[in-house]
């Protein structure tokens, strides 16, 4: 427990190790570590080591080592009035590569969690089509099915700070997003199924929860690339991600995604149900409200160091890391800085490249333990360039609360703690 | 590895340029057969075929793209849905008019239902309780620091209310309101946002009269016009890009950020807490390496008041415990397990909990639990909006939590 760190400040022990590194080594050198007694975690011998251990089947359902018992997601209870209507936040300061284990997606529910019988489900296409039709899980299952991985952003991720630095942790400014593989059926097969009418213009998609979540969504995403996906990182949807069947809507908002998913009307209009008026709509200055804010804006963040995961190691070689998405393509540049913006550096994509999916990117340094001010840009395919949070009150003011993807800024003092701040 | 690469280049170069070869073919003939050639196939034949090789060129583009392919008219699957079944889920409502069902409800009647169904979270006046979302007043207030986003003051249409508090609301008993009480509970909330006189019938022939204030002030997004401009930047500055560089804002200054807590900790604490409040007779036990018969006499263990408090976190919103606890949403539950029921001080109970109490029922753990497993089933009209517990093991494990307070 006490060897692996996880606290906000660093340990007492990783603090020795890390001055004894200064002190005892040459900076630049990673062997020459200095060693004065025989490491026990070498010399003697574990019980893991001399003991046999559990056979198989000793969980069925496998879960992660009894030391990772914190990596979990987590909520700000003062946020929302309860935790029905609620949401929680994904550790992405524990997490690398680009996929999200299904049980650390964040979960955000407008009526709590429903426990759907998949014998009982039913999907339902209704409107302005040809047939009227209703689908079961077995009729879903024998259409064609693709495979995607897409980052799901709520629209209110980073929400907390557009008035200013609020949060101390990448899990609670930008955890409400998590990036996974759906397996599912092309929207667009089951209206052809139905027939879409030559005036349906729009949908209304509907969930089977207590809050029957609905939004509307334009005909021309609904056929190029939503999926009635089923499954997510190869097993099937868990229940607070929509068992068994959501909708994905790629680079768009993450409520549009219902959950539950139980209906489909087409129709020549709009809706605009209350998670697209009062909720879900941006107020900018002036009482002026942008509704319809569909696509996510690029946007990146650096996961390690941050408040919850500072550097423990002292001075000298540091891996910088974080994730990058835009609802409008591929990340094909990230840009970091450690000096506040004063010099930017182009940090190292690693990992698939694929539209609308989160990225990874890696930047290592030579830390000489000096204060860092820590920012990472993304660049998408489209050309735009992640803005700060100062452009982007130019245009929004501070009360839109949502699809806030300004510049994050970490200030990393000599100890190596983090800290969420704003700078000039 | 360079072996390794060169063997597999070259193959992976000509498997991609057979596939290539293979899709321009198909391609070229369906647009490209010369026309002395077309000439002499029969025409049918020529169509059919042409069909066939177009339906066959759009399925290997799809296939090469990953994509699934369409089938011309339709998989067969589903079947076709009754219009019963229609009925049942489509209860959607659009600005339009699209979906109002023929019915009618005045604001008197509104008030009445209000008070009953949504005022414990929104307050008599849709002023709110707690947390709870504010559904009157907050005119003028858009451009100020905290904004109150109303019906009244934000919401651009009143469909939206209507559509809204059918399919969702009251939050834990969505869908038990009728047409008519939907739309009384819609006039009495235009007539708190003082939209309407307090004489007003709101039904489905007047409906698209009502006009919300703040309709105009929406826009669709803008975002590609206004602000890609400024954030499209082929050139951006890497390198000495300014001079200084200040800290404006520390979040340490707020501090609301949750305490970093590793699960470890948590269940100690959690654990420890539970053992101070459980009563002296259980924490007296020894650490018995097994339960006995003892051990339950004494009273629940340490270990389910504890996993109690745990199932006590989605009751929280409503009721309190402990030290200073008081009414809420529901009543105070110190002392509950054992209580008479429906006998806390100044707690407005349903009509249901009057009739127990002066019927002189008691909470039994008995009574408590199937309270708790099914509470409208109980306790037909109770005002407590929660579906009930899941598990047996959740309540056992509340009622023991609850039994360590007393009034």
């Amino acid at each position: 427990m006490d060897t692996k760190y996880k606290g906000t400040k660093p340990s007492r022990r990783s603090f020795l190790t890390g001055a004894l590194a200064a002190g005892g080594a040459a900076v630049g050198t990673t062997y020459a570590r200095a060693q004065g007694a025989p490491d026990p975690a070498i010399t003697e011998t574990q019980p893991w080591r001399q003991f046999l251990g559990d056979g198989v089947d000793a969980a069925p359902y496998g879960m992660p080592s009894e030391y990772e018992a914190d990596v979990i997601r987590r909520r700000v209870p003062w946020l929302t009035a309860d935790a029905v209507s609620s949401i929680n936040f994904t550790p992405l300061h524990e997490l690398d590569g680009i996929i999200t284990p299904n049980g650390l997606c964040f979960e955000r529910h407008h009526g709590g969690v429903a426990h759907v019988d998949p014998a009982e489900y039913r999907l339902m296409i209704n409107g302005l089509v040809e047939k009227e039709l209703v689908f079961t899980m077995e009729d879903l299952m024998r259409f064609p099915r693709e495979n995607h991985v897409y980052f799901l952003e709520c629209a209110a991720n980073s929400g907390m700070e557009w008035a200013g630095a609020q949060l101390n942790g990448c899990q609670f400014t930008h955890g409400m997003i998590h990036n996974v593989m759906y397996t599912g059926v092309p929207l667009r097969l089951l209206l052809e199924e139905a027939g879409v009418k030559t005036n349906g213009k729009w949908l209304m998609v509907e969930g089977a929860d207590a809050a029957g979540m609905n939004r509307s969504i334009p005909i021309e995403k609904a056929l190029d690339d939503c999926l009635i996906a089923f499954k997510m990182n190869g097993e099937a949807l868990r229940p607070e991600q929509g068992y068994p069947v959501r909708l994905v809507v790629p680079g768009w908002e993450g409520n549009m995604w219902i959950k539950w998913l139980r209906r489909i009307e087409v129709g020549d209009e709009p809706w605009h149900a209350r998670e697209e008026t009062s909720k879900y709509t941006d107020l900018l200055e002036g009482s002026i409200a942008r509704r319809f804010t569909w696509e996510m804006d690029a946007k990146s963040v650096i996961t390690n160091p941050s408040p919850q995961a500072p550097i423990t190691h002292g001075k000298g070689w540091t891996v910088l890391t974080g994730v990058a998405w835009s609802g409008r393509g591929t990340i094909p540049r990230v840009d970091v800085t450690i000096d506040g913006g004063k010099n930017w550096h182009q940090a190292r994509m690693s990992g698939p490249s694929l539209d609308k999916s989160m990225h990874r990117f890696y930047f290592e340094f030579e830390w000489d333990g000096s204060p860092l001010l820590l920012q990472s840009r993304a660049h998408d395919s489209t050309g735009y360039v992640q803005p700060t949070k100062e452009e982007l009150r130019h245009f929004r003011g501070e009360n839109s609360i949502y699809h806030n993807n300004g510049i994050q800024t970490w200030y990393v003092n000599e100890n190596g703690e983090a800290e969420n701040v704003e700078i000039s | 590895m360079s072996k390794f690469l060169k063997i597999f280049a070259p193959a992976a170069t000509g498997a991609a340029g057979m596939l290539a070869l293979a899709y321009t073919a198909a391609d070229q003939f369906i647009v490209d057969i010369p026309a002395p050639i077309r000439e002499a196939i029969a025409i049918n034949a020529a169509v059919a075929e042409e069909a066939r090789a177009e339906a066959e060129a759009r399925a290997a583009e799809l296939a090469m793209a990953g994509l699934a392919p369409s089938s011309d008219g339709g998989y067969g699957l589903g079947r076709g849905a009754l219009s019963e079944e229609v009925a049942a889920w489509d209860t959607d409502v659009r600005p339009d008019g699209h979906g109002l069902p023929v019915g009618s409800g005045d604001v008197f009647t509104g008030e009445e239902v209000f008070v009953e169904r949504c005022a414990m979270c929104h307050g008599d006046f849709g002023e709110a309780v707690g947390r709870w979302p504010v559904l009157a007043g907050g005119h003028g207030t858009l451009e100020h620091e905290d904004p109150v986003k109303t019906i009244g003051s934000y919401w651009p249409y009143l469909s939206t209310v209507y559509d809204y508090v059918k399919r969702a609301m009251p939050f834990g008993d969505a869908t038990s309101l009728s047409d008519d009480e939907v739309y009384a509970i819609t006039a009495y909330l235009l007539y708190v946002n003082d939209l309407v006189d307090d004489d007003f019938e709101l039904s489905n022939e007047n409906f698209q009269d009502v006009r919300l204030p703040n309709e105009a002030n929406f826009i669709d997004d803008d975002r590609l016009t206004t602000e890609f401009p400024a954030f499209v930047r082929p050139e951006i500055c890497m390198e000495n890009c300014k001079d200084a560089v200040e800290i404006t804002m520390h979040a340490s200054v707020l501090d609301v950020t949750p305490e970093e807590t590793a699960a470890k900790a948590a269940a100690a604490a959690e654990a420890a807490a539970a053992a101070e409040a459980a009563p002296a007779a259980a924490v007296e036990e020894p650490a018995a390496a097994e339960p006995t018969e003892a051990a339950a006499d004494a009273g629940p263990s340490a270990e389910l008041i504890a996993a109690g408090e745990g199932v006590f976190r989605q009751c929280r919103s409503c009721h309190q415990v402990g030290e200073g606890a008081r009414n809420a949403t529901g009543p105070a539950l110190n002392g509950v397990v054992g209580a008479q029921i429906g006998a806390v001080d100044g707690f407005r109970y349903s009509n249901t909990f009057k009739d127990a109490n002066e019927a002189g029922d008691v909470w039994s753990a008995d009574r408590l639990a199937e309270f708790l497993a099914d509470p409208r089933g109980s306790m037909a009209g109770t005002k407590m909006a929660f579906a009930g517990l899941r598990t047996q093991e959740d309540i056992d494990a509340i009622i023991a939590y609850l039994s360590t307070f007393s009034r």
